[in-house]
């Protein structure tokens, strides 16, 4: 591959220049190497093309997701209130426009799989990696740009199937996100796990695919296609997160996927992995001796990776983010390399914390106390080092920075509850509650969509030439960040007060109706929030076409590699040879210089680090 | 009508919006950009003391809010560990979210950007780094402690005087089985399960044990005893909540598990205490099993040992609901399950 690469690398010296002329219609037509529509945006093998690709399935997905919310959140609020047009667009899965109790389940579990899954896996690592790894690490695209292509066009079936799955008769998977068997399993036991069900794990385990062939490249592009000088070490931080991520992905996808597998046989092939002495709908079945905590095992060893696969990339954008806006090197480089690669480790030996009251052998539950709290420590080490990077330094905010900001502050507080419930003795009381919730959402919903709001607004520049409005970002960030503490911290006051997560209706709770007037003060911010994020999806799309022009290469006065390419690089990133690297990507502000690009050389009398 | 109105209010705003943002960004082109973002800076550094200083104001009033919705002082023995690991949790959690949530915010806004200032060059320092990776790992390594001692106490075997009480979830009811007089629960076997036949746990006949058993939607238990539940579940993966007690254990077909606890107080008692002449402790499912999920629920009843026996003796056991001609006659020796599946089969 690089081969062709460099034997393409004349024509792009031509290529480049005239892709600067794109927006004026003429792009590579009259170029002897022909690009048609097809494979130009459909069928494109180019990395920067298929994160375009990436993203945009994933602000659709991620829209339908948060769409879902907002209705079922209508009636965690409103639960007496009938919105008519919630019957038009839902049929009679809203009769009388009040959704259902089966509408309920499958909405809640199509947000959950919808915004774990499409939005802050694809959505994110697909868009981010696909996007950096090649241009920061000084690599014309991925080792394989087929499989790449394949990558996103496996997702992209993915994503038709969980599509269709929202129209079948029956509805989609309704058994939540985590879709436990037997209740995933018996067609019998909720309309959910019929057809719908099916189609969730066809998706599911082609998204698996899709996810794979990503990974597997990510990691043979870091590793074997950095340009000259580019050691490990002189890696931006964000290349190293991608890599963890991919790591990650590749390590414990499989075990999804052979869980999910074994319960496509448990549905239509006869066996009994996961079930066992089952009486459904007054009939008894005839499995015997499988264990439903099986699946449980085999969902969570993916299942608890999966948190960190979607934070992880977070986690790089808003180091390489902070540093650049706070004119300071990042502290801690090795630490923070030191604390990803903890955390990698730690990810696979932590499972058992979502299964503390199955039942599990206690003495077993007590190392997993252990190792759960133990994946604090390189967390409290990153929170650390994000806040000695912006301590004197020289801030500038642009929505990119705010967003990083706020992600370390919604880290802060989401970690924070993590080590209560990662000690089991709390669990007991708080799982399956709205703590749980908070929790998750803050930590790894809300965080992960901070580090991804930042990535947009600071690399939008290099994916389109263009900026996108700062006004605008600003407003987003503001609101997205209040609301979301105004959402997610009064959930564990709920939590705490013992009120069960995925409830339809608390009103014959004695315990749990307390909180009706909490839930409508929560249902009517999420609407708020909601439609402040519909102004960050207008402001992308707008910018793509109208926004402000680039007028210089390098926008933030970032040292990295991909502000060395031109304004509009074409496929192969450099129109020349690809620059080498000297020194890492941290030499903001040093000896008096504000920043150094990489592909500076050390001159002899500059201070070491 | 209204619908389309409130549509219509919002698009307006979102235009409104667009247009000033829009303004905003041409002012800034003719003022250059070094300007602009002076100005941003100072608006954005300036919200970020509002944020913390609202925020945390926020925080403190949320809990004064909602502090007494709390589930009060915990009903089980057991649950005064979690409420004190909580305590010591709550604790720790609130000083580091405070300490870092003031210097995240302090920092964004005491090092904006200024004119004649530049940052200050400080890739690392190991003293600092390694200051932060030990009190960390020090203070987790208490909560570990404490957590773990109260983990194993509260998993630990029940005690031998033990009443035991049979909790099956179903979709989407709960079914409690008493021992009755002889202190022991008969054999069952789920293929005998038979609603229409009386028998919705599938109590095997044969086995004399269950000629006493009864079965009850409600979960009776005497205050101060220990009570010890073996749960299990007919269909899907129900859970135990016992959000009074601060107890929760999963209900799994085909394997059994067990949670055992001592409450503290009867339901009259907790009815003076919340002042809540209705009070009623509450077992609720905590884990998604259906449609109905949310409606599975059963009512706790704590009393003391008198009202428990009058109780237990007024319930008709559920060998005579399932065999209401025959009396409870002299069965032959218990066949064992394996030899009635094979009948079955």
């Amino acid at each position: 591959m690089s081969n062709e690469a460099t034997l393409h690398s004349q024509d792009l010296l031509h290529h480049g220049h005239v892709e600067h002329g794109h927006g004026n219609g003429h792009d590579g037509h009259d170029h002897h190497h022909e690009e048609t529509f097809i494979s130009k945006y459909v069928f494109s093998m180019d990395h920067k093309m298929i994160a375009k690709q990436f993203l945009i399935t994933g602000i659709i997905w991620a829209i339908i997701g948060a769409f879902f919310s907002v209705l079922f959140r209508l009636q965690l609020g409103y639960p007496d209130a009938t919105f008519p047009w919630l019957e038009s667009i839902l049929g009679h899965w809203a009769e009388g426009g009040r959704i259902t109790a089966e509408a309920y389940y499958a909405l809640v579990t199509m947000h959950g799989t919808i915004l774990v899954f499409f939005v802050l896996t694809a959505g994110l690592s697909g868009t981010f990696s696909n996007l950096l790894i090649p241009l920061q690490v000084g690599a014309r695209d991925m080792a394989s740009p087929f499989m790449n292509m394949l990558s996103y066009w496996f997702f992209f079936l993915a994503s038709v199937i969980m599509m269709s799955s929202l129209f079948v008769q029956t509805g989609p998977a309704s058994g939540g996100w985590t879709s436990y068997p037997p209740l995933s399993a018996l067609g019998d036991a909720s309309i959910g796990s019929k057809i719908g069900m099916d189609l969730w794990l066809i998706s599911m385990a082609i998204f698996v695919v899709s996810s794979l062939l990503g990974s597997l490249n990510y990691i043979s592009t870091i590793l074997n296609m950095r340009t000259k000088g580019m050691s490990m070490t002189k890696m931006p931080l964000t290349i190293w997160a991608f890599f963890f991520t991919a790591v990650l992905g590749v390590l414990s996808f499989p075990v999804l996927l052979s869980g999910f597998i074994l319960l496509l046989f448990d549905r239509h092939g006869g066996t009994s992995f996961y079930l066992s002495e089952l009486f459904v709908q007054g009939k008894v079945l005839p499995n015997e001796g499988g264990s439903a905590i099986l699946y449980q095992h085999l969902f969570w060893f993916l299942g608890h990776p999966e948190v960190y696969i979607i934070i992880l990339p977070a986690m790089g954008m808003v180091s390489e983010i902070l540093a650049v806006n706070s004119r300071k090197p990042i502290f801690g480089y090795l630490a923070m390399v030191g604390s990803l690669f903890a955390i990698t480790v730690l990810a696979f030996l932590v499972w058992a914390h979502h299964m503390f009251v199955t039942g599990l052998n206690p003495f077993l539950g007590a190392f997993f106390v252990l190792l759960t709290l133990l994946i604090a420590v390189p967390s409290a080490i990153k929170v650390f080092n994000w806040l000695t990077t912006i301590w004197r330094g020289n801030i500038r905010f642009t929505p990119a920075s705010l967003f990083s900001i706020g992600f370390v502050s919604t880290f802060i507080s989401g970690g924070l509850t993590g080590i209560w419930l990662g000690n089991s003795a709390i669990d007991i009381h708080l799982h399956d509650t709205y703590f749980v919730i908070a929790h998750f959402h803050i930590v790894m919903g809300v965080s992960a969509f901070f580090g991804m709001f930042a990535g947009i607004y600071h690399w939008f520049p290099k994916m389109y030439g263009r900026f996108m409005n700062q006004t605008l970002g600003f407003i987003h960030f503001w609101i997205t960040l209040v609301g979301a503490y105004l959402i997610f911290w009064p959930m564990h006051y709920e939590g705490m007060a013992g009120m069960p997560r995925r409830y339809f209706d608390y009103s014959t709770w004695a315990s749990f109706n307390q909180f009706g007037g909490l839930n409508q003060f929560i249902s009517f911010v999420v609407i708020i929030v909601f439609a402040t994020q519909l102004l960050f999806v207008f402001n992308f799309f707008y910018s793509i076409f109208k926004g402000r022009k680039l007028t210089s290469p390098n926008p933030w006065e970032a040292t990295t590699l991909e502000w060395t390419t031109p304004i509009h690089p074409g496929h192969g990133n450099w129109p020349g040879e690809i620059p080498e690297v000297h020194r890492w990507a941290y030499d903001y502000s040093k000896d008096g210089k504000d920043f150094i690009p990489q592909t500076v050389p050390v001159s002899p009398e500059e201070s070491g680090h | 009508m209204s619908g389309f109105l409130a549509v219509l209010v919002v698009v307006l705003i979102f235009v409104v919006i667009f247009q000033i943002a829009k303004a905003s960004e041409y002012v800034s082109i003719l003022k250059g950009e070094k300007k602009s973002r002076e100005q941003s800076n100072r608006i954005n550094g300036f919200l970020m003391v509002v944020f913390l200083v609202l925020g945390l104001i926020g925080v403190w009033w949320c809990h004064d809010l909602l502090e007494d919705r709390m589930l009060g002082e915990s009903a089980s023995v057991q649950g005064e560990g979690v409420d004190q690991l909580i305590k010591v949790t709550f604790i720790m959690t609130l000083v580091v979210f405070i300490i870092t949530q003031i210097l995240l915010f302090w920092f964004s806004f005491r090092y904006q950007e200024k004119e004649g200032r530049s940052a200050f060059y400080f890739p690392h320092n190991n003293k600092l780094e390694v200051i932060w990776t030990v009190i960390p790992a020090i203070a987790l390594t208490i909560l570990v402690a404490f957590g773990i001692r109260h983990w194993l106490r509260i998993t630990s075997e029940a005690p031998k005087d033990a009443m035991i009480v049979e909790v099956t979830g179903a979709q989407f009811k709960w079914m409690v089985r008493y021992p009755g007089k002889d202190g022991q629960l008969g054999r069952k076997n789920y293929k005998l399960i038979n609603e229409a036949a009386s028998n919705p746990v599938g109590q095997d006949w044969a086995d004399s044990l269950n000629h006493d058993d009864f079965v009850s939607p409600e979960l009776h238990v005497v205050v101060g005893k220990n009570v010890k539940l073996v749960i299990g579940s007919r269909d899907v993966v129900h859970d135990v909540g016992l959000p009074h007690f601060r107890l929760k254990m999963d209900a799994v077909p085909g394997i059994p598990t067990t949670l055992w606890f001592t409450p503290k107080f009867t339901t009259a008692e907790m009815k003076k205490r919340t002042g809540n002449p209705d009070f009623v402790y509450e077992l609720s499912c905590d884990q998604m099993c259906g449609v109905g999920h949310y409606s599975m629920k059963a009512n706790i009843i704590v009393e003391t040992q008198e009202e428990y026996d009058a109780w237990v003796a007024a319930q008709p056991t559920q060998y005579a609901q399932a065999h209401p001609a025959a009396a409870p006659a002299e069965k032959p020796a218990a066949s064992d399950s394996t030899a009635t599946a094979l009948t079955m089969k």
